[in-house]
């Protein structure tokens, strides 16, 4: 089956990869513990960044302009497969049934819900933008897995975009008002983050749900 | 050893599987699956960074794994549509 060549190869590597592995764990044993990191600093600034969340406040303050890049990344991977122009077949979907449906009908509207309290509780407590939509994805799916998943071509484009858009929107709104970009006027931060994420919410929902799809709906269709 | 070294521990040897992975399969499937075993690893290590003396945790890695997460996601995304479509080109 394999030759003496192939099997000195696999032990090369092997011992590479193990190897590799002790380097790294020496390397992060040796790192310093206790260290605060930007833990203090990020703890300084809480009270002024909107949210009593500190991942909000480094994700939509802080370290605004890194997130308003990620959903550019977000966006141009969608644009990216949908340029690969995939025919994928007709996916099966579930067998209708009424257990399924009435499952359906009680989980879509209650997910639907919970993403808007994770949404919501994001400024506060753990959860945000990102989990939101990552349940608002989940409905998608559960929708395009029962064939009930309809939007035209524009609306999806639209929904698609919606977070970058916004998310620009209110950095150039900052910077014609205070001057700085995604620097938040005092006191109304908080707004201006719950502005953005419910926007970005509904893109990454839209753009993970897409992923799933794979290919672009045509023009005047149903979504496939 | 802290909890907080242990599980950046944990991290390297996914980070290590997944690099193992990646170098020895052929097919594009299992590298994909390797790449995010190997993701995972990195996310590992960065929460186990969060983590301070006492209460105060550094909410920077938690917000860059999360940022990272949705960015794998998406790449994972890209990347099998690609498998696919160099498979139906072939």
């Amino acid at each position: 089956m394999t030759t003496p060549i192939e099997r000195a190869r696999h032990v090369i590597v092997v011992i590479a990869v193990l190897a590799l592995g002790a380097l790294l764990g020496i390397a992060i044993v040796g790192i310093p513990v206790g260290g605060q990191g930007l833990a203090l600093i990020a703890a300084e600034a809480l009270p002024d960044s909107g949210v009593s969340n500190p991942v909000t406040a480094v994700l939509l303050n802080f370290r605004a302009f890194d997130t308003l890049l990620e959903i550019g990344v977000l966006l141009l991977t969608l644009v990216a497969v949908w340029a690969l122009g995939l025919r994928l077949p007709d996916a099966e979907t579930l067998p209708a049934s009424p257990l399924v449906n009435t499952l359906l009908r009680i989980n879509l509207p209650l997910l639907t819900m919970i993403a808007g309290y994770l949404l919501w509780i994001g400024a506060t407590a753990p959860g945000g933008a990102f989990q939101a939509g990552a349940v608002l994805t989940g409905v998608g799916v559960l929708m395009r897995l029962n064939g009930v998943l309809r939007l035209s071509r524009s609306v999806l484009r639209w929904m698609a975009i919606a977070g970058l858009l916004m998310f620009v929107a209110v950095a150039l709104a900052m910077l014609a008002w205070t001057g700085g970009l995604l620097q938040y006027p005092v006191g109304s931060a908080g707004t201006w983050i719950l502005v953005i994420e419910t926007a970005a919410t509904v893109s990454i929902a839209t753009i993970l749900t897409a992923l799933f799809v794979g290919q672009e709906p045509g023009p005047r269709e149903e979504r496939p | 050893m802290s909890p907080a070294s242990f599980y950046a521990l944990i991290g390297v040897g996914l980070f290590v599987i997944g690099f193992y992975a990646l170098l020895v399969r052929r097919d594009d499937l299992t590298r994909i699956l390797s790449i995010n075993v190997m993701g995972s690893g990195v996310f590992m290590v960065l929460i186990a960074a969060a983590d301070g003396v006492g209460a105060t945790v550094d909410p920077v890695p938690h917000a860059m794994v999360l940022t990272g997460i949705v960015v794998a996601v998406s790449a994972t995304a890209f990347a099998l549509a690609l498998s696919l479509a160099r498979e139906r080109a072939q």
